[in-house]
């Protein structure tokens, strides 16, 4: 299949457009911003994996490893951020993958600044539009390029 | 109320032909409207532990409330206990923890189960809840006989929207049926489903979808239930609805008048019901939580207020209003007062219920009535083509090939892209951002409650008779395997040994296997 124009490159020089993989962690089943932001990522050119629903830290770490993902994009709604967002952070950092993690959903102004420490790479609240969702994604796999010490192999 | 502000009197319906209370009901059910009976205001809550819910069930009981409906957290809807991996972080915060028979117990301490109504929302383990409701009732010399209330426990739209699911369709749909049966002997003031388009909006449906989608499960069920051995007429009464109220007015009163219309005309000609109770479209409404703006979230008051007249205009029998910062976290006690006081304002002071069907013979409502219903019947021939003329055939069909869940994401993404090319504005989203500087003050809820609940779960582990529990899960896991057997006695005698919702989940996965949903975009 060709690659749609403005395709959005992997940071590997590998040619290829980035690939995100997008999943939700844990019992929430909120999946209607998901799908809207895989369709949104799709049609910007970006390779989307979707896991979908009741994924754990661990079967998002393994799919990541499998698909050679660029990023990973969560959605919560579950009021659980707090706690899954900094574990998912640790355990991509654990398996070695350097990939940033982007969450979206329902997250209090108060939570982002927490979240951020914890090394989630943005967080997207509602309302955010299509090009801050793309943006905040592909920013998200440059810096990971510029960073010291992540440069791809 | 039989008369305006100024003075005005008011017969309780206008126009020529068609009246409220008439077949098919477009009008309405009753001639008389909410003169006879206003609409019920009824308000879900749930959170923390058994015992702080209790204590707010208590509250309302003494502020006059006779009815009490339930909210569940996360795991216990999805049927897995406090302690399983899944549920860390999600104990007790969407609404109440409830393992056994013990926080049951709690949850219902001191109230008097004959003389409330309890609504409880829950579908994959809807059968359990229900018998723990029984045991519990029974246990307080009240037999099952006089319990009235409402369980969720429809299914289908789980597949197609909400996602809480945990066996496959057809064993799910089993439980469904078993639970009707067993209501239908055992407990005639009960209603055993409550048939529900709500999430199918809120996942992004349209209009017409959730009117037509919702209205396919009813006939799903009507149809499982007699394949079960029931007559018509012996359940059909006790079936209700659960609708959206979203912003478009216009369209949700021509949704709600079209839906009483169908339904009357499918149960009485297809389903060959006799009984004018069975053809009646009984509907709770809830203003459309999707519809809430993280942006300037006081402008929610105005949306929610909006949403609730169209619903009382549409002849909704009970009506829950969202709370304006919803968008942000659960309500704060605040918030969802004024939601409660925008009914009691639609309620008693804009007129509203003086009159049934007010739009009734308006051009635009009757045409939109006609144009939803038109919509909705592609839909139905499509399901039914695809059932090969069974619609519990074709709902089956159309979870499985993703027609659901399909068409739900490709009207979910049509709006976000309008919203996001300014083709459909959302004030204080996409125009009108000036000023968005307010932060609403937020519930926040700690950790504590799942220590709290984790703690008396391996007490209830520990105290019980743990023979017993194996004895009554084998049984019941050898009853599902007997596809006619009715699995609520079995059930109610697990829960009666304090074998957990998650082990008696467990027993019949064992049978029943677990459902995955095909993850497509």
């Amino acid at each position: 299949m060709d690659r749609p124009a403005g395709a959005f490159l992997a940071p590997d020089n590998r040619g290829s457009p980035i690939r995100v993989l997008l999943a939700k962690l844990g019992l929430d089943g909120h999946d209607r911003g998901l799908k809207v932001v895989a369709r949104t990522l799709r049609d910007a050119g970006l390779e989307v994996i979707y896991l979908g629903l009741r994924q754990t830290a661990d079967s998002i770490v393994a799919a990541c490893e499998q698909e050679d993902a660029d990023v990973v994009g969560l959605s919560m709604h579950n009021a659980g951020h707090l706690t899954l967002a900094p574990r998912m952070v640790q355990a991509v950092e654990k398996a070695g993958l350097g990939v940033p993690v982007v969450i979206g959903g329902i997250v209090p102004a108060a939570d982002v600044p927490v979240l951020l420490n914890a090394g989630v790479a943005a967080v997207l609240g509602p309302g955010a539009s299509a090009e801050e969702v793309v943006s905040a994604v592909t920013a998200a796999v440059g810096r990971r390029r510029t960073a010291p010490g992540t440069a791809a192999p | 109320m039989a008369e305006t502000m100024s003075g005005i009197p008011l017969d309780s319906s206008y126009g020529p032909g068609l009246q409220p209370g008439d077949y098919p009901f477009t009008r309405g059910l009753h001639p008389a409207g909410y003169r006879s009976r206003l609409w019920t205001m009824r308000m879900f809550a749930g959170f923390g532990t058994a015992a702080d819910t209790n204590a707010r069930f208590h509250a309302l009981l003494q502020a006059g409330g006779t009815g009490l409906s339930t909210a569940f957290d996360m795991p216990t809807l999805m049927g897995r206990d406090s302690d399983h991996e899944w549920s860390q972080g999600e104990v007790g915060r969407a609404g109440v923890a409830v393992d056994t028979l013990a926080d049951m117990e709690d949850l219902f301490a001191g109230i008097e189960l004959d003389k409330v109504t309890t609504s409880m929302t829950i579908n994959g383990p809807a059968a359990i809840c229900m018998a723990m409701y029984v045991a519990v009732a029974e246990k307080g010399g009240v037999g099952r006989g006089r319990l009235g209330g409402t369980i969720q426990n429809d299914i289908l739209k789980e597949y197609q929207a909400q996602k809480e699911y945990i066996f496959p369709p057809r064993p799910s749909v089993r439980l469904v049926t078993d639970l009707i049966r067993f209501t239908t002997a055992e407990m005639p003031r009960w209603h055993p489903v409550s048939i529900s388009g709500y999430h199918i909006r809120e996942a992004g449906s349209t209009a017409a979808q959730e009117l037509a989608f919702t209205l396919a499960n009813g006939f799903a069920y009507v149809e499982a239930a007699v394949a079960a051995g029931l007559e018509v007429d012996d359940f059909a009464p006790r079936l209700s609805f659960f609708f959206n109220a979203h912003s478009d007015f216009f369209e949700e009163i021509g949704k709600f008048r079209a839906a009483r219309r169908i339904w009357a005309t499918w149960m009485k000609d297809r389903y060959g019901a006799a009984n004018p109770r069975s053809l009646m479209c009984r509907f709770h409404t809830q203003t459309a939580g999707v519809s809430l703006t993280a942006q300037q979230p006081e402008n929610n008051i105005a949306r929610v207020a909006l949403q609730a007249l169209s619903a009382v205009i549409g002849g909704t029998q009970s009506l829950h209003t969202d709370s304006y910062d919803e968008a942000l976290a659960l309500p704060t006690e605040k918030a969802a007062r004024i939601a409660l006081r925008t009914q009691q304002i639609v309620a008693h002071e804009t007129g509203a219920a003086s009159v049934v069907d007010p739009l009734g013979g308006a051009h635009f409502v009757e045409w939109m009535t006609d144009e939803i219903e038109r919509q909705a019947n592609e839909i139905f021939e499509h399901i039914d083509q695809q059932g090969v003329g069974s619609m519990l055939e074709g709902v089956y069909a159309g979870i499985d090939d993703g027609y659901f869940v399909g068409e739900i994401a490709d009207a979910a993404y049509r709006f976000e892209r309008e919203v996001n090319a300014g083709r459909r504005i959302i004030v204080g989203v996409n125009q009108f951002t000036e000023n968005d500087d307010d932060e609403a003050a937020l519930l926040s809820i700690g950790h504590e409650t799942e220590k709290l609940q984790l703690k008396r779960l391996e007490q209830v582990r520990c105290d019980r008779d743990d023979t017993a529990v194996q004895a009554s899960l084998a049984v019941l896991v050898e009853a599902a395997q007997q596809p006619d057997a009715n699995l609520m006695p079995p059930i109610i005698d697990a829960v009666r040994t304090y074998a957990s919702e998650g082990e008696i989940v467990a027993a019949l996965e064992s049978v029943f296997g677990t459902y995955v949903e095909n993850a497509v975009v």
